[in-house]
């Protein structure tokens, strides 16, 4: 009797310790969002790392056996994957995770868009997202919304851990809604501030901070700049008096470090993804992060 | 009675969760209104403000003739109007992607022959212009079970007529079990690295020596099925059999009428008669990350069928292949980096006792033809948009009563650099040094131009 009581509590025992959740995100901050959320519920994988362009990431064979296994995919959307996922996809033999499938995430459903084209678009517009601009996770507002997506998502795949993605989800927003108020604070004495960013990643961020861009490196995004471009670029800024050029991990700084000389401005090199710089460990630090050092920039 | 005890016990326990689960709950939903609570305080603040001033989302301080981007349009603003048109060629709302991609090449060489020297059929072949493909992709999901795939090629051959050709025509499944995957359709056969490759994708403006003479102008591709397992282990690997049916111009080694060039004989009828007369393909690939920013993948492949040189002969050829590539985390645009791509291909031709094809009178005996090559090429992609290349050829075959170009030792050496301005367009110059066996040296240059229009194709590792 005893015995198999033992049996029966063992058995109620393993059934009841089931299997983390699988979760595979494309970009670190995604990726930390997830962590966050989920906790000991969910093991997280990113394919994307730090410094590596979200357009461009190297869609390696070991992702597919990642994208396989994985219960929940979480991407970006809005065509910042467009490169490089729907190929891994196209062999990870998965129903879960393929699009409309229950374990797919899309972050950007929610976002309030920006930079939505609204006449034609076409490529001589340079690497227009027909979408709107997909960098909005520089705005931690839209990192909220995205934060109840991926719950939403965690929940839809492990409904019996609801409560502890809920848990998970609070904390997560109270986190990011300190680190945006420091971020907000740290940012206030420079409304109106213009500045120069190397590619158009940086509107979400702009908007939430009153922040102004004036002109980018890229005449257009995604074309490498032309010495008429940058000239232009360079009289622009000393017109303006712009202190900073912005860019991400993965742009060159050559040709900033030129037209920042030029007009006597900094090139600020942001570590705008987690895990992009040692204090960087997760999302809202991020966020910190990001605003501490373009505040510096812009003293 | 310790017994009932024990289960009484576990009983209440049992009974006693879902009330501390609903408490905890409560305490949870009680603990995220409260976090949330400033959030929306401000939200709603911010709104209330946005909706005094006009906007819908809050606009940076207006700075007076600065404000260098647009004002932001909100999603719930139409996205369709009619100087905005349905999008065909996109992965968003759209039911095919569709894609062009054109090659054009302007060359000359020291071979006034140059498909002697170029015979691919995507090669550049004469001196002067050459349009070497127009190639329309269409795909997209056939429904939540299959992916369907057609590829449709224009080729200007050098009389000036179009050749058109039906490249690729297939579906996949997209979510079989047990990790399995099954095509079916007209398709390349999964034989090592480039064969599956679309001549776009490749990183020269001309085919490999070894995979002409053993694949044919066209490659390895014909009607057939695939069914490939990615096997559970902690690493990629993947196993594939392709079953085809062998025979046209894109069997060249099996019953594709390429004995005359291989062997010297008049092409036997050599029907389908039985399972034994299909042309099966295996292959087998796996992939490790050396370092987080170095990744190799390796192959071995093989194709087994039927040729066409006479009754009971058969062809086997075996290849091995291997891919590494570095890219730093920090690449722009994927740059830069550096790659090394290899194929070594072994072919046994057993051909059978025939009459030489041009002559009718030559008689030659049954015997085997044994041929191997290699090509390897190494990429640099320097700086954002550059690639300098370099690749070794080498290619021979044993002795034996026919003659054939196709067999003799054959060495080619190709530096090549590559500028793409964005991802849709490509020029490209290259050098090809050829040494061909009893006919010597030629010196051959390309300048290629492409475009690619429509879907955004996703790149393959």
């Amino acid at each position: 009797m005893k015995q198999m009581l033992t049996i029966a509590l063992l058995l109620a025992g393993s059934l009841s310790a089931h299997a983390k959740l699988n979760v595979v995100a494309t970009l670190p901050d995604l990726a930390s969002m997830a962590r966050d959320i989920g906790g000991d519920k969910v093991t997280v994988t990113c394919l994307g790392k730090p410094g590596e362009d979200p357009h461009y990431i190297q869609p390696k064979p070991s992702y597919i056996v990642a994208l396989n296994k994985a219960d929940v995919l979480i991407e970006n959307g809005l065509e910042l994957e467009i490169g490089w996922l729907p190929a891994l996809l196209d062999q990870t033999r998965n129903g879960k995770i393929r699009p409309g499938g229950p374990g797919r995430v899309v972050a950007s459903a929610g976002v309030p868009v920006l930079d939505l084209p609204t006449g034609p678009v076409d490529r001589s517009q340079g690497d227009v997202h027909p979408g709107g601009n997909p960098h909005f996770l520089l705005d931690p507002d839209c990192g909220k919304i995205v934060a109840k997506t991926i719950a939403a998502g965690l929940k839809q795949a492990a409904p019996g851990d609801a409560a502890a993605f809920d848990d998970g989800l609070a904390k997560l927003l109270a986190r990011i809604e300190s680190a945006q108020a420091e971020a907000g604070k740290l940012l206030a004495p420079f409304r109106g501030a213009k500045v120069v960013t190397y590619h158009k990643s940086f509107p979400y961020f702009v908007e939430r901070y009153g922040l102004v861009v004036v002109g980018t490196v890229e005449p257009k995004p995604g074309i490498p700049p032309s010495p008429s471009h940058l000239a232009a670029l360079g009289d622009r800024m000393q017109a303006d008096g712009v202190k900073v050029i912005l860019q991400e991990q993965w742009h060159e700084t050559r040709t900033p470090a030129v037209v920042a000389k030029k007009s006597g401005a900094t090139v600020v090199v942001l570590p705008t993804q987690t895990g992009g710089d040692p204090a960087a460990t997760d999302y809202p630090a991020t966020i910190k992060l990001l605003a501490e050092k373009v505040a510096v920039a812009l003293k | 009675m310790k017994k009932l005890l024990c289960s009484g016990l576990a009983a209440v326990l049992v009974l006693l969760a879902p009330v501390a689960r609903a408490q905890s709950e409560d305490e949870i939903r009680k603990k995220v209104i409260e976090d949330l609570k400033p959030w929306l305080e401000q939200e709603v603040q911010r709104r209330v403000k946005d909706a005094l001033a006009g906007t819908q989302t809050s606009a940076p301080p207006p700075a007076p003739g600065t404000a260098a981007t647009p004002p932001p349009v909100s999603p719930s603003s139409s996205t369709w109007s009619l100087t905005n048109p349905i999008r065909l060629a996109s992965a968003g709302p759209a039911y095919l992607n569709l894609s062009l991609v054109a090659d054009a090449v302007v060359g000359g060489s020291t071979e006034s022959d140059v498909e002697s020297l170029q015979g691919a059929h995507h090669d550049p072949n004469q001196r002067g212009f050459s349009v070497t493909a127009a190639e329309v992709v269409l795909d997209g999901a056939v429904d939540p079970y299959f992916k369907g795939l057609a590829a449709l090629t224009w080729v200007l051959e050098p009389s000036g007529e179009t050749a058109v050709e039906l490249e690729e025509a297939w579906m996949q499944t997209t979510s079989l079990p047990w990790n399995l995957q099954a095509r079916g359709g007209l398709f390349y056969a999964d034989f090592g690295r480039q064969n599956s490759q679309h001549p776009h994708s490749w990183s020269f403006v001309d085919q490999a020596v070894v995979l002409r003479r053993f694949f044919g102008a066209d490659g390895l591709r014909n009607p057939g099925a695939r069914l490939s397992w990615l096997a559970p282990t902690p690493w990629y690997t993947e196993l594939t059999l392709g079953v085809f049916n062998g025979s046209g111009e894109a069997a060249f080694s099996y019953r594709g009428e390429g004995t005359t060039d291989i062997a010297g004989g008049i092409p036997a009828e050599r029907g389908l008669n039985s399972m034994s007369d299909l042309l099966y393909v295996p292959r087998l690939a796996t992939s490790f990350n050396l370092t987080d920013h170095q990744t190799l993948l390796l192959g071995a492949s093989a194709a087994f069928g039927p040729n066409d040189s006479g009754p009971g002969a058969n062809t086997q050829i075996y290849g091995l292949d291997a891919y590494w590539k570095w890219q730093p985390e920090r690449a722009q645009r994927g740059f830069p980096f550096v790659s090394w791509q290899t194929e070594v291909l072994w072919r046994r031709y057993e051909a059978a006792a025939r009459i030489d094809a041009a002559d009718l009178v030559t008689a030659y005996p049954a015997e085997t033809l044994r041929d191997w090559g290699l090509y390897s090429q190494v990429l640099w992609g320097f700086r954002p948009g550059w690639i300098a290349g370099l690749r070794g050829e080498f290619a021979t075959g044993n002795d034996r009563s026919f003659a054939s170009d196709l067999r003799t030792d054959r060495v080619r050496v190709s530096p090549n650099l590559t500028f793409l301005p964005t991802e849709f367009s490509k020029i490209r110059l290259q050098y090809n040094y050829d040494h061909r066996e009893q006919i010597g040296d030629d010196h051959t240059v390309w300048l290629q131009f492409e475009f690619a229009l429509g879907a955004h194709a996703a790149h393959k590792f």
